[in-house]
């Protein structure tokens, strides 16, 4: 007879409020098993974690089942206590009496009917668990970085000066991210190329980085400690050894006019390209798309204008698999385009641009080289509109999300423009200003009042070009909703970030969740931002979110630290929901008849037909072995086996019987 | 080719009588089969969601579900207004079992799923060819095509795929050998039925959207919508009180243009009930 | 058959990453839904034995719920496809045993999904109270005690 301890938890007014936990507790101490049956007001306080010891000591019980919050809250913390008093951790199971009733019901009998049958549940599936031990892996100390933007190289730099191998994939021919095309960061107006090329260059040299860029992350297997990536390198047709940058290959290209992505499309490049001047590597790349040789099978002028032989043409993209303990993602965002925008035009009017344009015009190593010209001929604008929230904020757009960073930037933008344009006059059009942060909203103040912004609070309706000006229409609210007409020069929408392009494809390569925008999601909003719900992956920067520089650094060298604590064990220990072949011994005695379906279809290769030999060396049985270190413990085996050989530990068929038979007790 | 159902509404029998002589020429001359279906109500046009919303969907319901009855599958509305009315409870009715029931409770009838077609959209889908076929006068003129509020909002009832910058005018002018303008008021609002009301800001609106037009050119305004028509038509003194110039472009209906460039004759697709007079050598080249 | 004040039994089999946290969130945001539900974690869909299901049916439940990840977003990368085969297979065998297909719920739940779960829950819970309680399955356990075959 087993020998169980229910311990019914209040959690204060949270579960007690609804649920009567007191005849929870008396009715479970009914059930046949049950040695003891309380219940306290916080169960996880230090207190109530003794209750539970006490009574394992006391009553020698031989499993507990806490009926409290959702088992992702405390499992683990019931279960140290177990440890603790000495039985088996996986001896603990957990009703959640909280989530999934207390909070989601109205107080009433059928309420607590349904925690005492939650209980039961648990109740019957502790007694049918067995004691299991923790599984030790050992751990790859080399972390894989995805994305070499500020995040990526935050993390990678700080992963790599606390003495563990980086390796570091940009999908782009150079590292820096959006953060190089930026002209001046706020608050401090300091210029951003200036701050972010120092660590770029350290990425580069750094001893225990491997950068890896011109390359995308193909596929993720394994687990915390140990992973396998799969990554490609792809053919940049020139070969980065013999290559010395010494840029004869850029000048002599004939094709000239490709838009610059580093640009925002705002200037132009050639087909064998460096991103900027300040890339890492400054080594150029061909764009196959745009090369003449690629598109007719003639040039090759790249090829014979380099001193060195270093232009590979026709070489194959390369597939590379590395070995890793931890993955930091950190693959940015997007801006949403202009063409977004019916109101505005569709992207048809040259001079309505994005603020990211904006950001290439003001910096000084732009198409203008700093100076605010009109995209269409050249002009410098006169009257420049500013428009915030653009596709932010719209559920119309499906984005009822703040960008969180466009009230900063925009004030910057304004600034900036009135800084370079004496005579120029600038205005924002907003909803609210949302500057919180350290210095941020002196930072509005100053750009309204003493460099002269006008803020207008309210929405632009439309915009439309009429001889050469764009009109702006839109309505100030403070004025009582009069209607406003500009007639502007160039119009700057602060358009939404939004996630990048194959986020979602990321994501799904490496089995972390994402939410309806594609942004990546963390594992608890609170307190584990920089953690997925998969062990051993991190989040860091605008992929999870749109988030400042301050907000992406901190939250870089968060994921950093994190991963620096996993590398500081030599060896990892794992729950034991695995997977198990039954193999009484002598194991032929197995029913595994060896018809090797779950090979097939294990998601993890952990399963491998394994022959079991008599002493003269011959096969007598053929059946099932799986890796225990390889097991993810998804189960679909178990299912899947129809000689029901295989069960999963922590999760056997007879305990989820027993739990379901439970649920229906009369 | 099924008949299409017709349900001109009271503009077309009455102050936009041209409207609809037109697109019965129209459908004539390009051989579409079109017929008006019988015992037709009002719609309810502006003035009945303002009194009951039981009575601005029972009164639409009532023309779907005749429509239905007659046993025609899609039903031509050419006046705008009648157009947003109809889609606009069908729109209803469809997404609401329970309102639906009541409607069909207080009209005696089935409401029925008639598809509710345009002017642009039934051109679009029957006329093409034909258009192609029968053009022999083209037009070669300049033209701004104003589409007003009715026939593209709300967006979400009507479904268009561009709602700030439609484009199904534009590409029928074009079919017609006219050059529609970029401009910027297609969308904006005429005044619509205040221009009773309070002319003068019918006025005020008109004029804005008379002066775009004819800023970039336009020698005609091409329209789908009686009140569009007639408040650009008919107010043109007041817009040109507000545009402080007199302006004497025109405004004909779509299918006022696209029968004379298949070779009707001005009095057959009646431009001469028009206010402002159409100039023919400016505008079409016989 | 009124059917207005049957409180259906239904179990619900959900997979730990998604809909189990989904129904998480359902109460961390405190949505209320109907408490006939009792949910059985599992740690994937794949995981589910559904011959489980049906013993659930034998054993009482008027209405079962099958929810996890939805397509290619599950934790264990195929699991949930699994387990859409499966229930393919599973609704054939429930139609030749009699059972009314509609009293299993397949659905998708996300870690996002709070309101989803609710929803999922409520109309679960009112089909199979309109189907009324399942009693097939006790008559036909009856009859064999009784030795009447046939029916």
């Amino acid at each position: 007879m087993s020998k169980i301890g229910v311990f019914v938890c209040h959690c204060g007014e949270n579960i007690g409020g609804t649920v009567d936990c007191e005849k929870v507790a008396q009715e479970a101490a009914k059930i046949p098993g049950v040695e003891v049956s309380t219940d306290y007001k916080y169960m996880c306080s230090d207190p109530g974690q003794t209750i539970i010891k006490n009574a394992i000591k006391e009553k020698g019980l031989d499993g507990v089942v806490v009926a409290a919050c959702s088992p992702r809250m405390h499992e683990s913390t019931f279960r140290a206590a177990c440890s603790e008093a000495c039985l088996n951790p996986y001896m603990c199971e957990i009703a959640n009496i909280r989530e999934h009733c207390s909070w989601v019901h109205e107080k009433g009998e059928a309420t607590t009917q349904k925690a005492l049958d939650l209980v039961r549940m648990q109740v019957e599936k502790v007694k049918k668990d067995l004691p299991l031990s923790t599984i030790k892996v050992p751990v790859t100390k080399k972390a894989l970085v995805i994305g070499g933007g500020i995040a990526g190289i935050q993390a990678a730099l700080d992963i790599a000066n606390a003495g563990h191998k980086v390796i570091l994939v940009e999908k782009e021919p150079s590292i820096g991210g959006h953060m190089a095309q930026l002209s001046e960061t706020f608050p401090t107006l300091d210029c951003s190329q200036c701050i972010l090329t120092p660590r770029m260059v350290e990425v580069a040299q750094h001893p225990n980085i491997t950068l890896y860029t011109y390359a995308e992350v193909e596929g993720l297997e394994g687990f915390i400690g140990n992973f396998k990536a799969r990554i490609r390198l792809k053919a940049r047709s020139v070969d980065l050894e013999k290559c010395t940058g010494c840029g004869m290959c850029t000048t002599k290209c004939p094709t000239k006019k490709v838009p610059s992505e580093f640009n925002a499309l705002m200037g132009l490049r050639t087909a064998i390209y460096v991103p900027s001047p300040q890339s890492v590597p400054n080594k150029p790349t061909i764009d196959k798309e745009h090369c003449v040789y690629y598109k007719t099978g003639k040039c090759k002028l790249c090829e014979k204008v380099c001193p060195t032989g270093a232009i590979t043409f026709d070489a194959p993209d390369e597939i590379i698999t590395e070995e890793v303990g931890a993955v930091v993602v950190c693959t940015g965002f997007d801006v949403a385009p202009t063409s977004e925008f019916s109101e505005y035009g569709y992207g048809r009017y040259k001079d309505v641009i994005t603020g990211l344009q904006f950001e290439r015009l003001a910096s000084a190593s732009g198409p203008t080289m700093g100076e605010i010209r009109r995209p269409s001929d050249g002009t410098v604008p006169k009257k420049i509109v500013f428009v915030a929230c653009a596709g932010s904020r719209d559920a119309a757009k499906g984005r009822p999300y703040c960008s969180k960073i466009c009230c900063m930037y925009t004030a910057k933008h304004a600034m900036l423009y009135q800084h370079k344009v004496h005579d120029g006059e600038s205005y924002v059009f907003y909803m609210d200003i949302r500057a919180g942060g350290k210095n941020y909203d002196e930072f509005v103040r100053r750009a309204i009042e003493d460099d002269g912004v006008n803020y207008i609070r309210g929405r632009v309706a439309r915009v439309y070009e009429r001889d050469g000006k764009l009109i702006v229409k839109g309505v100030d609210t403070l004025l009582g909703g009069e209607q406003v007409e500009i007639e502007a020069d160039m119009v700057v929408l602060a358009t939404a970030g939004v996630a990048n392009k194959g986020a979602e494809d990321l994501a799904q390569k490496l089995h972390i969740s994402y939410d309806k925008y594609n942004f990546f999601a963390e594992a608890h909003p609170k307190l584990k931002p920089v953690e997925t719900n998969t062990a051993g992956i991190f989040l860091a920067g605008a992929c999870q979110s749109p988030k400042d520089i301050p907000d992406t650094v901190a939250a870089a060298s968060g994921a950093a630290v994190k991963v620096a604590a996993l590398f500081s064990k030599d060896q990892l220990l794992r729950e034991p929901v695995v997977a198990v072949v039954n193999r009484m011994a002598p194991p032929v005695f197995s029913t595994c008849v060896g018809c090797s379906l779950c090979v097939d279809i294990c998601p993890y290769s952990a399963i491998t037909m394994e022959n079991i030999k008599d002493r003269g060396g011959n096969v007598i049985k053929t059946v099932a072995s799986i890796n225990p270190g390889l097991c993810q413990g998804c189960g679909t085996c178990v299912a899947f086996c129809r000689s029901k050989s295989i069960d999963l530990q922590g999760f056997s068929n007879e305990e989820m019987y027993s739990s379901v038979m439970a649920a229906l007790h009369e | 080719m099924e008949k299409v159902g017709l349900y001109p509404g009271c503009s077309l029998k009455g102050s936009s009588r041209e409207y609809g002589e037109s697109v019965v020429a129209l459908a004539r001359v390009l051989g579409l089969p079109l017929e008006e279906i019988k015992d037709w109500n009002c719609c309810g046009a502006s003035s009945a969601h303002a009194v009951s919303k039981e009575l601005s969907l029972a009164l639409p319901a009532r023309v779907l579900s005749l429509a239905a009855a007659q046993g025609y599958k899609e039903l031509l509305v050419p006046c705008a207004a009648c157009f947003s009315r109809l889609k606009t409870t069908q729109h209803t009715l469809m997404g609401d079992d329970e309102r639906r029931k009541k409607i069909e409770d207080i009209i005696g009838a089935e409401v029925g799923g008639v598809k509710i077609l345009s002017v642009m959209e039934w051109l679009e889908k029957y006329a093409i060819d034909a258009i192609k076929e029968k053009m022999n006068h083209p037009i070669k003129a300049r033209v701004a095509c104003y589409y007003g509020c009715l026939l593209v909002r709300p967006s979400g009832v009507i479904k268009g795929d561009r709602v700030e910058d439609p484009q199904s005018l534009d590409n029928l002018v074009k079919l017609a050998g006219a050059t529609p303008i970029d401009w910027a008021f297609k969308t904006e609002c005429c005044g619509g039925g205040m221009s009773i009301a309070a002319t003068e800001t019918v006025g005020k609106l008109s004029a804005a959207v008379m002066e775009d037009a004819t800023h970039r050119g336009a020698k005609a305004i091409v329209v789908a919508c009686p009140m569009c028509h007639s408040n650009l038509d008919m107010r043109r003194p007041y817009i040109n009180k507000n545009m402080e110039k007199a302006t004497d472009v025109p405004v004909l209906y779509i299918t006022q243009l696209l029968g004379m460039a298949c070779g009707l004759t001005a009095e057959e697709v009646s431009v001469g009930r028009h206010f402002v007079n159409y100039k023919e050598e400016e505008i079409c080249q016989k | 058959m009124d059917n207005k004040d049957f409180e259906p039994k239904i179990i619900a089999f959900v997979c730990n990453w998604c809909t189990y946290a989904g129904a998480d969130l359902t109460g961390t945001s405190r949505m209320k839904y109907a408490s006939n539900v009792r949910v059985v974690r599992f740690p994937c869909t794949g995981r589910i034995d559904f011959m489980l299901l049906l013993k659930a049916f034998a054993q009482g439940a008027d209405g079962v719920i099958v929810s996890g990840c939805h397509p290619n977003d599950c934790h264990y990368t195929a699991g949930n496809f699994h387990a859409r085969r499966r229930w393919i297979v599973l609704r054939g065998l429930m139609d030749f045993l009699g059972i009314d297909i509609r009293r299993i719920r397949f659905s998708w739940v996300s870690a996002g999904e709070g309101a989803k779960w609710a929803q999922l829950v409520n109309e679960h819970v009112e089909t199979v109270r309109e189907l009324g309680p399942y009693e097939d399955y006790k008559k036909a356990a009856d009859y064999l005690k009784e030795g009447v075959y046939n029916g």
